[in-house]
């Protein structure tokens, strides 16, 4: 953050949104269910290297806008190491469309080639600090712990993605890949926010 | 032409760019500006634009400005956004679209704290006070953080 920033915002006030995790971060493993009923905990499969996280849902146009390009990620570096794994934590009685019937439908509908899990008790979007959808945690393996190395948006262009002139998610997993540092850690993007339980 | 330039009756949008909305949200004239960032897909933002509305009605004679901006698409302004707020009615809360596709750009120098989920608002008053509210509200809630300003 520059000075004048700091200066400028040095004497005010924010109601702050949780804190989530950043890069350098350990991510949380998490074992949830998934549209065919059965549990996936993240990392069960030995062979991965690691992960792209996305949370995401069925209800959010921004989310909708960028179906196409999570399925593309998977098809791209699934068969590398770094497969993706949706994440649904919006509280169904607040989004009806969001309800398990709901997903299960829509990732046969598109035929998801990854799971897409139902977070209902929202721990998991809490923990990673994941305020809206869509939002994509890329984590990497290191020894028994998955560290977060992006957070953000998919890419800098919602509407079209042809048009983005900076793919984020797919830079930081090539960097991965070819063992070289991710250039843009963390990117932001607008997106809906997760529909938390009313207390 | 001054941006709050009010000509006809009939609400506009307007289309900006980044360098006009930091233009309006560094000004240092006395008057409190609560800019709400929004869009016709955010369920919560349309059902508390209303309550925009009602506070820039409201304190109409004081010097609170109240901004409505929104972040839909601009190829849909005409289809979209336009009917969309003719619907609601809203006049006196001045509505404009920032036509920005990379949200990277622009976001962190309004408020880096602010991690993209939308309704937004942002209460400034001059270089006194500047305050970031990542959440919905309710008219009540609005009233009451907008008079700490004006105190």
């Amino acid at each position: 953050m520059g000075v004048v920033s700091t200066l400028l915002f040095a004497a005010s006030g924010f109601v702050a949104p949780m804190k989530g995790l950043q890069p350098g971060d350990k991510a949380m493993v998490f074992k949830l269910k998934n549209t065919d009923g059965k549990q996936v905990t993240l990392g069960e499969n030995a062979l991965t290297k690691g992960f792209i996280v996305v949370f995401t849902c069925n209800t959010c146009p921004v989310a909708q806008a960028y179906e196409q390009r999570v399925m593309d990620l998977d098809k791209q570096f699934a068969s590398k190491g770094y497969p993706v794994i949706a994440i649904n934590s919006n509280d169904a009685q607040l989004s009806p469309g969001d309800n398990f019937d709901a997903m299960k439908k829509r990732a046969a509908e598109k035929k998801y080639s990854f799971p897409y899990l139902t977070d209902e008790s929202q721990e998991v979007a809490k923990t990673y600090g994941a305020s809206h959808t869509p939002t994509v945690f890329v984590v990497q393996k290191e020894g028994n712990d998955f560290i977060v190395k992006y957070v953000g948006a998919v890419d800098n262009n919602a509407q079209d993605g042809e048009r983005a002139s900076e793919k984020y998610v797919q830079n930081a997993v090539k960097a991965l890949i070819d063992g070289k540092p991710v250039a843009t850690q963390t990117a932001k993007a607008i997106g809906c926010g997760i529909k938390w339980k009313k207390a | 032409m001054g941006l709050f330039a009010s000509a006809s009756h009939a609400q506009n949008v307007t289309v900006i760019k980044y360098a006009e909305l930091e233009s309006m949200l560094s000004s240092k004239s006395d008057t409190t500006l609560v800019v709400n960032f929004w869009a016709t897909w955010c369920a919560p933002c349309v059902k508390e634009l209303p309550y925009f509305e009602e506070l820039q009605v409201k304190h109409a004679k004081e010097k609170i400005k109240v901004v409505l901006i929104s972040l839909d698409y601009n190829s849909l302004l005409e289809k979209k956004v336009k009917p969309f707020i003719a619907k609601t009615g809203i006049k006196s809360a001045k509505v404009f679209l920032l036509n920005e596709s990379d949200p990277n750009v622009w976001m962190g120098k309004v408020a880096p704290e602010w991690s993209g989920a939308i309704p937004f608002t942002l209460i400034i008053n001059g270089t006194k006070e500047r305050k970031g509210y990542e959440r919905p509200f309710t008219l009540a809630e609005l009233e009451t953080e907008l008079r700490s300003f004006i105190q």
